[in-house]
């Protein structure tokens, strides 16, 4: 007997997916305010003017998402989570260039 | 159940000062911090300090804790004295941390379930919480796309009220042109809301296995290819594994080593995104090992004079 399996289809989050700003709050549990801070530390750059125009890359969630558990985790605040999100992508590359030599 | 040592986790002394305590813990929670570090079990010694500290902040619960003695080692077999508190008084909820689900039976043994007082009375909404793991795949599961099931500990509360970890299996579609470090979203597939309340999501990040043969850079694919002298001299025809499999690939005449040819659609693509294969031309030297090989190459010295530093001006 085989056993019938339903595989289950998630989103994917890459380069070509946008979200609104409603969109993210809900998908990282977060308030407007939040990502608006974000936005002024140049953590999250939204394309579109204004806040009802604002689409994020599905990288914003993923930067949201570590930026909130840095501060949580490690009271860093926002300057310094801008800092560090940036330093780690530094240091994904080099270890990604690394790999390979 | 397994005694752990709060002191040994922060690498403190037993006889620490609250400050002391501070200081590790935020050493340790900034070096092993998830989303920092990338040692394999970062994540279980972030949550082990936070566990600690949790207890050894508290002088409360730290002077219960230490009535243990220094005889324990961690990790050993132990179960809790009966009454092992009694003298102690705990104030307000078990744990003052957010993240109560994440920390040991050892605690909960301890500082668990029956110093939560009234808090369990009221009933409270909120959404679940948001689940995250890393999923492995190979790099032919990313270019054709895959079934895959996947088994995440996930922290339960059993009928006792007790946390314990508990297998859950999840069967996931990985869609075609996948790349390392995308995530794919599961709503609804992270941990139960409590009081009714919706679940949270599931996100998995992708990460790529080891290949012999291919690395992925982004959606390209690279493969470094070795050809013969004559092969890059005269040009040829040759078969080039890809991910797809085996291909014709026309190397030109007078090719050299570290070219680069671009086989367009043969990484990792998507319906609306490209990945290209990227084959480097590898020219290896055959070994001369007899006297007509030799003279092969003295002929080819005298027939073809070349100076292949030309550019170093020597």
């Amino acid at each position: 007997m085989t056993e019938q399996r339903i595989y289950i289809q998630g989103m994917v989050l890459n380069e070509d997916t946008r979200c609104t700003l409603a969109d993210l709050c809900r998908l990282c549990g977060v308030n407007a305010e939040l990502v608006h801070d974000m936005i002024e530390e140049g953590i999250l750059a939204p394309e579109g003017r204004s806040p009802q125009e604002w689409r994020f890359t599905f990288v914003a969630i993923k930067r949201v998402q570590t930026a909130v558990r840095l501060q949580q985790d490690l009271r860093v605040n926002l300057p310094g989570c801008a800092l560090v999100l940036e330093l780690l992508e530094e240091l994904e590359e080099l270890r990604r260039i690394s790999r390979h030599n | 159940m397994e005694y752990k040592d709060y002191y040994q986790i922060l690498g403190i002394p037993r006889e620490a000062t609250q400050d002391q305590i501070k200081q590790a813990y935020r050493k340790v929670a900034r070096k092993y911090h998830p989303d920092v570090s990338k040692e394999r079990d970062a994540e279980a010694k972030f949550k082990d300090a936070g566990e600690a500290y949790e207890v050894l902040k508290d002088p409360e619960k730290r002077a219960a804790y230490d009535k243990f003695g220094a005889n324990w080692r961690d990790g050993q077999d132990f179960e809790p004295p009966p009454n092992w508190d009694a003298g102690f008084e705990f104030r307000g909820a078990g744990y003052t941390g957010a993240d109560a689900t994440g920390f040991s039976d050892f605690f909960e043994s301890l500082f668990g379930q029956g110093h939560r007082g009234g808090q369990r009375q009221h009933v409270f909404k909120m959404r679940g919480e948001d689940q995250h793991a890393k999923i492995i795949i190979s790099l032919a599961d990313a270019y054709f796309g895959a079934q895959q099931t996947l088994t995440l500990n996930r922290p339960a509360v059993d009928n006792s009220g007790h946390v314990r970890t508990s297998p859950h299996r999840l069967h996931v579609a990985i869609p075609q042109g996948i790349i390392e470090g995308q995530r794919i979203r599961l709503e609804g597939q992270g941990l139960p809301g409590y009081g009714g309340s919706p679940p949270g999501d599931l996100f998995l990040e992708i990460a790529f296995q080891e290949d012999r043969l291919f690395h992925a850079e982004k959606r390209d694919i690279h493969l470094i290819l070795p050809i013969a002298p004559w092969e890059a001299a005269l040009g040829a025809t040759l078969t080039v594994p890809t991910l797809g499999g085996n291909v014709q690939v026309k190397i030109p005449p007078g090719s050299q080593g570290g070219k680069k040819l671009r086989l367009k659609g043969k990484g990792l693509s998507t319906s609306s995104q490209r990945g290209d294969q990227i084959v480097t031309l590898h020219i290896v030297v055959p070994e001369a090992k007899t006297e007509e090989q030799r003279n092969l190459y003295a002929n080819m010295a005298k027939k073809m004079p070349f100076n292949p530093r030309a550019e170093l001006g020597i």
